[in-house]
């Protein structure tokens, strides 16, 4: 069939820019919006609506500290605080945590291997439609008193059809398949992009760590995730047309739920760790004014983090049936997963020994990071001996431990990535006092709320409980936990304002305000909808540092239709031109299509059937070419202004 | 005017096959995830089993054999076109590919037929106990694959008489090809799971 | 009872005694408030038989590992922050290719830490490992056997006997003789509770279709609290035990007084009790031994009086709590499965007067 028709050079670079510039924007008005498959775009709207769930989920978890302020406290009944917990954790694990992740890999990971837009841009804007759809949905129930209560795990048989009637389990169950369709969409636009879309030159080994850290984390998305889907579809199932998984009296077990929910559950945990370790890499390297020390370990480090936390699930079911013999494996695999860790985590304090940093604020994220997730790692080394864990198991104490590590391990770090790379996605410079006081307000209100929960959890304190009486003397912790959970209210509550502050006010940012090494901060401050005038030919690991004379380009790319540059797996050698797709409608047609098919099979089982007919219209129609383009007919070969 | 080292790709082709291409890595991505839930839904089998002395419980036959092993040879030989339509699309052969395409929509529909004939062979239902559960689970999802690969293939057939038509689109069912395997080989474990092991077992 | 102490309340949970030193000094009173957190009926630093305690030493000694690689780890990034090799910022060249025969020797130093890093948590896992046979090493010759059925949201207690007429049900109230094993078979009614009195041992689960067994031994008299530590629905918070520990003696005393048929009542107010009870929906429950009552689907009744809290630890058991947990449980403990008896006040004095018969 017809291939590339050949064109004239021509050499108005102005001119060329312009039309660069137009093929690959939006059209105007909210309609663009709505049809934009642009990946800076689409990362946008996926890490504001992901920092949204986390301020719904932090009040959730405000309304919960409040009630647990004092023993005995009637501000909020069982079957409300039944649903918080739920909502908190649901909210926090598969409305915020993954998906903000992921949207920085969208965002960034383009940008750093130097391309034009990610992998699959219409299934990446198909992926934030379907993630946007699922919240709404689960928190729409919420609000209609049918929010799911059964924990963020979901245990059967409490959530089975007998002992939670109704559809707030159902509701849970969906939300999974929400997040989880568009979670591992990401996953395969990340190894695509990764695998064959990197600039000319960029071997693998010449990857910065952050985009090895969402590779790795891109896989363990696609071999977790369908663990929790198929687990999720079994209940509803269970629920919804009688199957048995799950009901011990025809054959089905409530270990099953367990074993195939935590198959995915403790990955899910690393697969939000690893993108932040990828974030403390770039802030160090920065801020260090040299490459992250050890890189070869580095990357090994965390594909060993990303295996074998895959090893580790059943430490979530000590306190269960599970042969002991088989929990000693269990043991020793979950311990020694602290040893990649530490790996990374000596190289960085090597890293920044053998640098000067500068302590502003993405650094003394960097540094609280150290700090919290440090102790997290040792109470979850704790956590890992059968015998104590039989302790401590399902107490307050593992309420801490998750948080240490959670929100040292990974919301520290992002919130390090925001102020970072704030000024290259807005073109504007975080304030930095403001910085400086979210910080220390976040880094002692954490401690303040969590430090006290290791000690009540030894003291008795079970989790998940609505109240406690006065005897039991925990009222003087939960108390001190309550109002640091005030100060981390107050920290993210100066983050908010600061962002509001600093898009009209703050400092223009230039295109590398930190003089960066990685590509991201080759291109202006909001980059060009581009991205690159012409994508650099990368010759070694910091470009912006190492390559001191002009670079080299790429050079060729048609201006007027969207082209971007496939190059091969290893070496990243120029193979083949690949025309990317225009803004479509299809991607929100198509996730409607979806979203009223997952909501419909909550009710009736025919929504399957009948709810894939729009979806099946609605695919057809996207993937079907459009007629008569006009094909390469400009290419831009000069890059010098005459 | 341009840069001694800058690199011309302007003439690179527009599209390429197999595992250069990125569509196919996006076919691999969606084949990695199916082929995990295969992986758990038949560990779960195995696990369901050693929870019961008697597999099928209720004292069950155990699946018969007619239609399943009727299906695995209609899916094994349904590779045949297959390999041929993608050598033929990778020669840029487009009288080779309209011919291939509806054979191999053929062969779809045939065993799609077949499979409805496996369900009700079953002799359980799903919601009699959690052997029916699974069993019907396993080759629910099956199918679902089936049913994905027929609507593919028979929009890529009618794409490929009525256009628009572009290089490219030999990609596409080089791409098509690919899921195609899976599907039929992902059968394979499939098939000894639901009706050979409950009989070695 | 050795170590409880009844307090005055109104409404709330049972106030055992919170500190083990509590009444013994003025300087016991004193380090009772210093180590606030190190004793009480319901932690598991404070343990009360071997099981607890082995656990407790495996804490301490991760606990002290733990802080000082916390400390090390700590004081090595700030070192590392405040006193680089040089002044820089951020306008200063990077350095994109550091020496690699420098990086080398850097290499060799990390080596350190990581191999410090892989012995300490091979020790740790020794220790660990010691531990959980330890535990697992518990002699259960002589045991006291009891079963233990989760419901929502109550404990089912039933001291096993071969012998029918010798076999014990009561309910959220285990009572265990001290220095001698105890074995609790666990099942569930309904969905997963967890069985957790941390003075005495960690918690195992309570999964329906997966019956368990666990033991442990109590090595000093005492009351001491558990909770139920698996999410169970509405009344999860609130499904509490008692585990009493006794000496040999009070406990078969005890066991003896359990078995024990309860006589009719002699007189005409407990006898318009006991039609009450069987006239009213509450047989339809519980189980009152010697009576037609015979439900099985909520605590046996038959030595109510003798339990030192209702619902499932939650309340002190005392007449005015009765009566408000007859006539309204919902409450009290909102969603639990009673439903409010409205009774007249004449009916609901006698009705106590019977059950408060029930030692």
């Amino acid at each position: 069939m017809s291939t590339a028709t050949t064109a004239p050079a021509v050499s108005d670079t102005s001119q060329e820019r312009r039309q660069l510039e137009r093929t690959w924007s939006d059209p105007p008005g909210f309609y663009g919006w709505l049809i934009s498959v642009d990946h800076k775009s689409i990362g946008k709207r996926y890490i504001i609506t992901a920092f949204a769930f986390f301020v719904l989920g932090g009040l959730l978890a405000v309304t919960m500290r409040l009630q647990l302020a004092r023993p005995e406290n009637h501000l909020v009944g069982p079957d409300l605080y039944n649903q918080l917990f739920t909502m908190h954790g649901s909210t926090m694990m598969f409305l915020f945590a993954v998906p903000v992740m992921e949207a920085m890999a969208i965002y960034l990971v383009p940008l750093m291997v130097g391309t034009r837009n990610i992998a699959f841009p219409r299934l990446n804007a198909f992926s934030y439609w379907v993630y946007l759809f699922g919240g709404l949905m689960l928190y729409t129930a919420f609000f209609l008193n049918s929010g799911p209560d059964v924990g963020w795990f979901s245990y059967v048989p409490l959530a089975g059809p007998e002992f939670t009637p109704g559809k707030r389990a159902d509701f849970w169950a969906q939300t999974v398949t929400f997040t989880e369709v568009a979670a591992l969409t990401v996953a395969v636009e990340i190894i695509a992009t990764v695998f064959k879309l990197r600039a000319p030159g960029m071997a693998l080994n010449r990857m910065p760590l952050f985009v090895w850290a969402m590779l790795v984390m891109a896989f363990m998305v696609i071999f977790a995730m369908p663990a929790v889907m198929l687990s999720s579809t079994m209940l509803i199932m269970d629920r919804l047309v009688g199957t048995h998984f799950f009901n011990p009296a025809e054959g089905g077990d409530a270990l099953f739920w367990q074993h195939l929910f935590w198959f995915f559950g403790h990955p899910e945990v690393y697969i939000i760790f690893i993108p932040a370790l990828g974030i403390i890499s770039s802030i160090v390297a920065a801020f260090a004014r040299r490459p992250v020390f050890g890189y070869l370990a580095m990357v090994l480090a965390l594909v060993a983090t990303g295996f074998t936390s895959f090893v580790l699930w059943v430490h979530h079911m000590f306190a269960t049936v599970v042969p002991g013999m088989g929990k000693g494996f269990f043991t020793a695999a979950s311990m020694m997963i602290a040893v990649p860790t530490g790996i990374q985590i000596f190289c960085w304090i090597t890293t920044l020994w053998t640098g000067r940093p500068v302590t502003k604020t993405p650094l003394l994220f960097v540094l609280g990071f150290f700090f919290i997730l440090v102790l997290g790692g040792l109470t979850g080394v704790m956590l890992a001996s059968v015998s104590l864990d039989s302790q401590v198991h399902d107490s307050f104490f593992v309420v801490a431990h998750f948080h240490y590590v959670l929100i040292g391990g990974a919301v520290f770090p992002l919130f390090g990535g925001f102020y970072y790379w704030f000024p290259k996605i807005t073109g504007r410079m975080l304030h930095e006092t403001a910085g400086k006081w979210n910080f220390w307000l976040f880094f002692i209100g954490f401690n303040l709320t969590f430090f006290p929960m290791h000690q009540l959890g030894l003291e008795g304190m079970p989790r998940r409980v609505y109240t406690y009486s006065e005897a039991t003397g925990w009222g003087d912790l939960n108390l001190m936990a309550t109002i640091g959970a005030g100060l981390i209210a107050l920290s993210v509550l100066v983050f908010i304002l600061n962002v509001l502050w600093s898009l009209r006010r703050g400092e223009i940012a230039g295109d590398n305000p930190w003089r960066a090494g990685t590509l991201e901060w080759a291109t202006s401050s909001p980059p060009r909808n581009d991205n690159f005038d012409f994508i650099p030919a990368v010759a070694a690991h910091e470009p912006l540092w190492e390559q001191k004379e002009e670079p080299a380009k790429t050079v060729g790319l048609s201006t007027e239709v969207r082209e971007v540059l496939i190059t091969t797996l290893l070496d990243a050698r120029p193979d083949h031109r690949l025309t990317f797709p225009d803004p479509s409608i299809w991607p929100l047609l198509s996730a409607i299509a979806v979203s009223i098919l997952f909501v419909g099979s909550i009710f009736t089982p025919w929504a399957v059937v009948w709810g894939s007919i729009p979806v099946t219209f609605a695919l057809i129609g996207w993937f079907w070419p459009k007629p008569g383009k006009p094909k390469r007919t400009c290419r831009w070969k000069s890059r010098h202004d005459p | 005017m341009t840069h001694d080292q800058d690199i011309d790709v302007s003439n690179l082709p527009s599209y390429a096959f197999d595992s250069r291409g990125l569509m196919w890595w996006g076919t691999l991505g969606i084949i990695a995830i199916e082929g995990t839930v295969f992986v758990l839904v038949l560990a779960g089998y195995f696990y369901l089993r050693q929870r019961t002395a008697e597999w099928p419980p209720g004292g069950l036959p155990t699946p018969e054999l007619l239609w399943g092993t009727l299906n695995t040879v209609v899916l094994l030989v349904s590779l045949i076109p297959n390999y041929w339509t993608d050598r033929v699309a990778k020669r840029h052969d487009l009288r080779g590919v309209r011919i291939g395409l509806p054979i191999c929509l053929g062969f779809a529909v045939v065993f799609l037929i077949i499979r409805v004939f496996e369900f009700g062979a079953l002799d359980i239902r799903w919601d009699n106990n959690a052997y029916g559960s699974i069993v019907w689970t396993i080759l629910g999802l099956h199918t679902a694959h089936l049913v994905t690969d027929a609507i593919d293939t028979a929009v890529l057939a009618v794409l490929m008489f009525t256009g628009p038509l572009e290089g490219r689109r030999f990609s596409d069912v080089n791409d098509n090809a690919f899921y195609w395997y899976f599907v039929v080989l992902a059968w394979i474990p499939i098939y000894a799971v639901v009706y050979l092991a409950p009989r070695w077992l | 009872m050795s170590g409880f102490r009844q307090r005055p309340f109104e409404k709330g949970i049972a106030q055992p005694s919170r500190s083990c030193f509590e009444g013994r000094t003025a300087g016991g009173i004193a380090l009772s408030i210093a180590s606030s957190g190190c004793s009480g009926i319901q932690s598991a630093l404070d343990p009360a038989g071997p099981q607890a305690a082995h656990i407790e030493s495996l804490w301490w000694l991760m606990v002290w590992v733990s802080a000082a690689v916390l400390l090390l780890v700590t004081l090595a990034t700030l070192y590392a922050v405040s006193h680089g090799r040089q002044a820089r910022g951020l306008d200063a060249e990077p350095e994109a290719t550091p020496d690699p025969v420098a990086e080398r020797k850097r290499a060799l130093i990390v080596a350190i830490p990581v191999g410090m890093t892989i012995v300490t948590l091979f020790g740790l896992q020794v220790a660990s490992f010691t531990t959980d046979r330890t535990l697992a090493s518990l002699s259960t010759d002589n045991a006291v056997v009891i079963d233990v059925i989760g419901h929502q949201w109550w404990w089912e207690v039933q001291y096993v006997e071969t012998t029918p007429s010798l076999r014990v049900t009561t309910a959220n109230e285990i009572h265990i003789p001290v220095g001698q094993p105890v074995v609790l078979r666990l099942q569930s009614n309904d969905v997963i509770h967890s069985f957790w009195a941390p003075n005495l041992a960690g918690k195992k689960d309570l999964i329906p279709g997966h019956e368990t067994t666990f033991s442990f031994k109590a090595d000093r008299a005492g009351v001491f609290r558990g909770q139920c530590a698996e999410y169970c629905g509405y009344q999860h918070a609130n499904m509490g035990f008692l585990v009493i520990a006794e000496p040999p003696e009070q406990f078969y005393a005890w066991l003896k007084k359990q078995r024990a048929i309860p006589p009719p009542p002699d007189d005409p107010i407990r006898q318009h009790g006991q039609e009450v009870f069987l006239a009213s929906t509450c047989s339809l429950c519980h189980t009152i031994q010697g009576t037609p009552a015979a439900g099985k689907v909520a605590p046996d009744l038959t030595h109510i009086a003798g339990r030192q809290t209702i619902a499932a630890a939650t309340l002190p058991n005392t007449p005015g709590n009765r009566a408000g947990w007859i006539v309204d449980s919902q409450r009290i403990k909102p969603g639990n499965r009673m439903p409010p008896n409205p009774l007249t006040p004449q009916d609901l004095q006698a009705l106590l007067a019977y059950l408060g018969d029930l030692q």
